[in-house]
């Protein structure tokens, strides 16, 4: 970039994004209470009596708009991120203020520490080789 | 919109999910490889960062903090109902790294993609798996019109470890990736298998 040449660490105008107009979607917040930071690939799905949702006015169009997508499949985080063309971090929080009203269930990948069993490994592989 | 596909008192299958990260440099291919096995249009999210990359608690008082946009490209195969792996395309620029960390934790294994015309664009890919102990396989792109190189050579020029992986590869090519993915998991198992056994 040519602001890097000049020394400059900053980004500006076009290449600095939207600085920070998405986040006004989750009033300012990047994150939510006792939430662990979830996984890009942590699968979130709506709570069946979240059929009401619409109903609840504390709720934004965003909001709606996530439960509506996990009804009836469950989707990833970066599924979800993608599909409403809204950063990750935004995204992140609108999930934990659902999860938080119980409004969705967030399903966490295996932990990082350990790797998936072997049996779930060669379940990847023949299923890789049928493609 | 109530009444989507799924049946009154069946819940939607929760999948496992799992995740292979695609390094390399700019343009050598990672998205091309990603969508040549991606059952989706490889797609794009988006991370907003602040200056620094930490996380903040608020924005409050942001105006003097800049931020910018990091693009992931990933892509999706069902191996079962059940079993999903995804497959991210790692942020190109060195100042995105940061999310790397983010990006490999939990990752069952790596590939660095790589142009042998370009071998020095590998150099920060490999270096930051060989650190971290995650398990990656060196896939070299075999663009058209480029010199061939015998995978020992690439070892080699790479000062790779003995024990990883280098194949020949056309991103371009769906059994080629998916050869090399089976590869990485092949990797990741042996790996595995060797950490759990001196504990046995």
């Amino acid at each position: 970039m040519s602001g890097d040449r000049q020394g400059t660490p900053h980004w500006f105008d076009d290449e600095a994004g939207p600085v920070v107009r998405p986040y006004a979607m989750t009033r300012g917040r990047t994150s939510t209470a006792g939430q662990h930071r979830l996984d890009l690939i942590a699968v979130v799905v709506a709570q069946p009596h979240a059929a009401g949702a619409e109903a609840d006015h504390a709720l934004s169009p965003e909001h709606l708009d996530i439960v509506g997508l996990c009804r009836d499949t469950p989707r990833s985080v970066a599924e979800l991120a993608a599909e409403l063309d809204l950063p990750v971090g935004v995204v992140r929080v609108l999930i934990g203020d659902l999860a938080e009203e119980d409004m969705v269930r967030v399903k966490r990948p295996v932990p990082p520490a350990e790797l998936p069993d072997e049996s779930v490994l060669r379940d990847v592989i023949d299923g890789l080789r049928a493609l | 919109m109530i009444f989507g596909r799924s049946e009154r008192g069946r819940a939607p299958v929760e999948p496992v999910t799992l995740k292979i990260l695609v390094a390399g440099g700019f343009g050598v291919g990672k998205t091309t490889f990603v969508g040549a096995v991606s059952e989706i249009k490889p797609l794009r999210t988006e991370e907003l960062l602040t200056e620094a990359g930490r996380p903040v608690d608020d924005l409050s008082g942001v105006e003097g903090k800049h931020t910018t946009t990091v693009a992931m490209d990933f892509g999706r195969i069902s191996v079962r109902e059940d079993l999903v792996l995804y497959l991210f395309g790692t942020p190109g620029q060195e100042r995105f790294w940061f999310m790397w960390d983010e990006l490999s934790t939990g990752a069952l294994g790596a590939v660095v993609l790589v142009d042998t015309r370009r071998l020095e664009d590998s150099f920060a890919g490999v270096d930051y798996f060989e650190r971290r102990g995650i398990p990656f396989v060196v896939g070299v792109n075999c663009f058209d019109g480029a010199d061939r190189y015998p995978p020992e050579d690439v070892r080699q020029a790479l000062d790779l470890d003995p024990g990883t992986p280098v194949v020949l590869c056309d991103a371009r090519d769906r059994a080629s990736v998916k050869d090399v993915l089976v590869t990485v998991v092949e990797h990741a198992m042996r790996r595995s298998a060797g950490h759990r056994a001196p504990v046995a």
